[in-house]
């Protein structure tokens, strides 16, 4: 029988006397977009950090291509995975955060071809081949030698995308990638996002954009105190929720 | 004169066209003349004074203040050096999540910076007071006198001590960069010492070339306190000539002419470090 992906299995996360996580169980089947949805303090951006282990979480298992993460299982204990092992289980994941979080003294072109040359040990002339073809389909093969402040926000979150896109990743995280964009730039970024989701990336996304999660997401999985209320496809999350959570949630954020 | 946009209130004038007045800066020209009258006093002082300027003139460039100059820039360069080196180290350490590292960095620091520097340097030149002989057990050692020569002393001393503010200084500018900065690194799959190596160090340099120097110049002075090792820097070489001739005060100006001179040079080199460091964040137009 085939395995997903991404299994995460009752996994749970406390900050202090804050549980952030109270066990949360979820399939990724590779191809699949799933979008997180929930509001504030919910858990869905812990979550994605766990899975990109930012974070480690307290308990249960996160396994990604049957490759438990973070940990080894060794004589009937848990032992955390060294440093060296855990950057390399992150290499099968990229990352797009809320607030791009670009290399400020690198260009573009240099921010794609970092983790290719300097992680990878890939060869400079093919990875600046390939870096270009990133930043040509994400639309900014022009903007190659600017650095980010020469970027306007959309743009930036573009070649973050294609920086995340050149360490050939398996699964693609996106942590609320259009909350810190002016309203006319949000566009943009979805519109890459799509793009990849129609390529068949395996993609699991934080995100407010109900409208996105309608169109591209296979399945919407609805979080509320650090736990997931409702999970499905995204007509009968969006459109036919059967929780209290999730139509006060849905009421809240529509009107 | 516009006419009026409908709707907004009347009864305000038309100020366009009306000439701005220069502003008279009565402050600004009392306090030049007050200052060049003070000025004008001094340097009457100074050419009645006891002082013999031809004798300054005759000292600046005779070869053993240019052999002083040259070794005070020599030690500055190779102690700052040192002290730059060690202090990213000790930086690193003090941040490492390693407890025994992060004691062992903050205790260094405040030995040496609780310390006068002219106590070290008097420790270290001294040093075969303590150990006859230094070395590596069964691989090399040599009597203490002869390893520890004024140069070394001077080095050790003043680097080792530099460290201790610099690593502050490195402290300072590695927190300086954004969190987002180290987990953006980490996604890409970077270790801890690469991302501060490519990351991190890049973008904290902006932010420690104005301290660093601050404390190059701080430095280049204080290699003066090496004087007392007999390390021949500009102050000790024209110290000596002042014990044989007695010219005391212009001796000490042809030193502090040099010391200015040394100073003066360095401004440039740090503004095109600061140049170099700043790329992507000066060029703000999109």
């Amino acid at each position: 029988m085939s395995k997903p992906l991404l299994a995460i299995r009752d996994v749970t996360k406390t900050f202090g006397t804050y549980q952030a996580l109270r066990g949360v169980s979820l399939d990724v089947w590779q191809g699949e977009v799933l979008c997180l949805i929930g509001g504030s303090g919910s858990g869905k951006t812990t979550l994605l950090r766990c899975v990109n282990q930012i974070i480690q979480p307290d308990g249960g298992g996160i396994w990604l291509d049957e490759d438990l993460l973070g940990r080894r299982q060794d004589g009937g204990k848990l032992h955390r995975l060294s440093e060296r092992d855990i950057a390399r289980q992150r290499l099968k994941t990229g990352m797009v955060f809320q607030r791009f979080n670009l290399f400020p003294h690198l260009t573009a072109l240099g921010n794609v071809m970092e983790g290719p040359v300097q992680v990878q040990r890939r060869d400079t002339g093919s990875a600046r081949a390939d870096a270009m073809d990133l930043l040509s389909r994400v639309g900014l093969a022009d903007k190659a030698g600017n650095y980010p402040a020469q970027l306007s926000g959309g743009q930036q979150q573009r070649v973050a995308i294609a920086r995340a896109l050149a360490m050939r990743p398996k699964l693609m995280l996106f942590d609320e990638p259009t909350s810190a964009l002016d309203p006319e730039l949000v566009g943009e970024v979805l519109t890459v996002m799509r793009e990849l989701a129609k390529s068949g990336m395996t993609m699991m996304v934080v995100t407010h954009e109900l409208g996105f999660a309608r169109e591209v997401a296979d399945n919407v999985a609805f979080m509320d105190a650090g736990m997931i209320v409702e999970y499905g496809p995204p007509a009968q999350i969006l459109g036919t929720p059967r929780q209290k959570r999730t139509q006060d949630f849905l009421s809240a954020v529509i009107s | 004169m516009t006419v009026a946009e409908p709707g907004l209130t009347p009864g305000f004038p038309d100020l366009s066209g009306v000439p701005v007045a220069r502003r008279s800066h009565w402050g600004r020209w009392t306090a030049a003349a007050v200052i060049i009258l003070v000025l004008l006093a001094l340097v009457r002082a100074f050419a009645h004074g006891q002082i013999d300027w031809a004798v300054v003139g005759q000292f600046l460039t005779v070869p053993v203040i240019l052999t002083g100059i040259v070794n005070t820039v020599i030690m500055s360069v190779l102690a700052m050096a040192l002290g730059i080196l060690l202090g990213v180290i000790v930086a690193v350490m003090r941040l490492s999540p390693n407890p025994v590292l992060s004691y062992c960095a903050a205790f260094y620091t405040w030995l040496f910076r609780g310390t006068p520097v002219i106590l070290q340097l008097l420790l270290w030149f001294n040093l075969a007071l303590v150990f006859p002989t230094i070395g590596i057990p069964g691989i090399w050692s040599g009597r203490a006198v002869d390893i520890m020569t004024p140069f070394l002393s001077a080095l050790l001393g003043l680097g080792i001590n530099q460290g201790a503010y610099t690593s502050e200084v490195m402290r300072a500018g590695i927190l300086s960069v954004d969190a987002g900065q180290h987990e953006a690194a980490q996604a890409i799959g970077m270790g801890r010492l690469r991302a501060l190596r490519r990351i991190i160090l890049p973008q904290a340099m902006r932010v420690v070339i104005p301290p660093l120097g601050n404390e190059f110049i701080g430095m280049i002075k204080t290699t003066s306190l090496a004087s007392v090792i007999q390390y021949p820097e500009v102050l000790h070489n024209a110290e000596n000539i002042y014990y044989a001739n007695s010219r005391v005060i212009e001796l000490l100006i042809v030193a502090g002419f040099w010391y200015l001179v040394v100073v003066s040079i360095l401004s440039p080199f740090q503004h095109l470090l600061e140049k170099r460091f700043a790329r992507g964040t000066q060029v703000m137009t999109r």
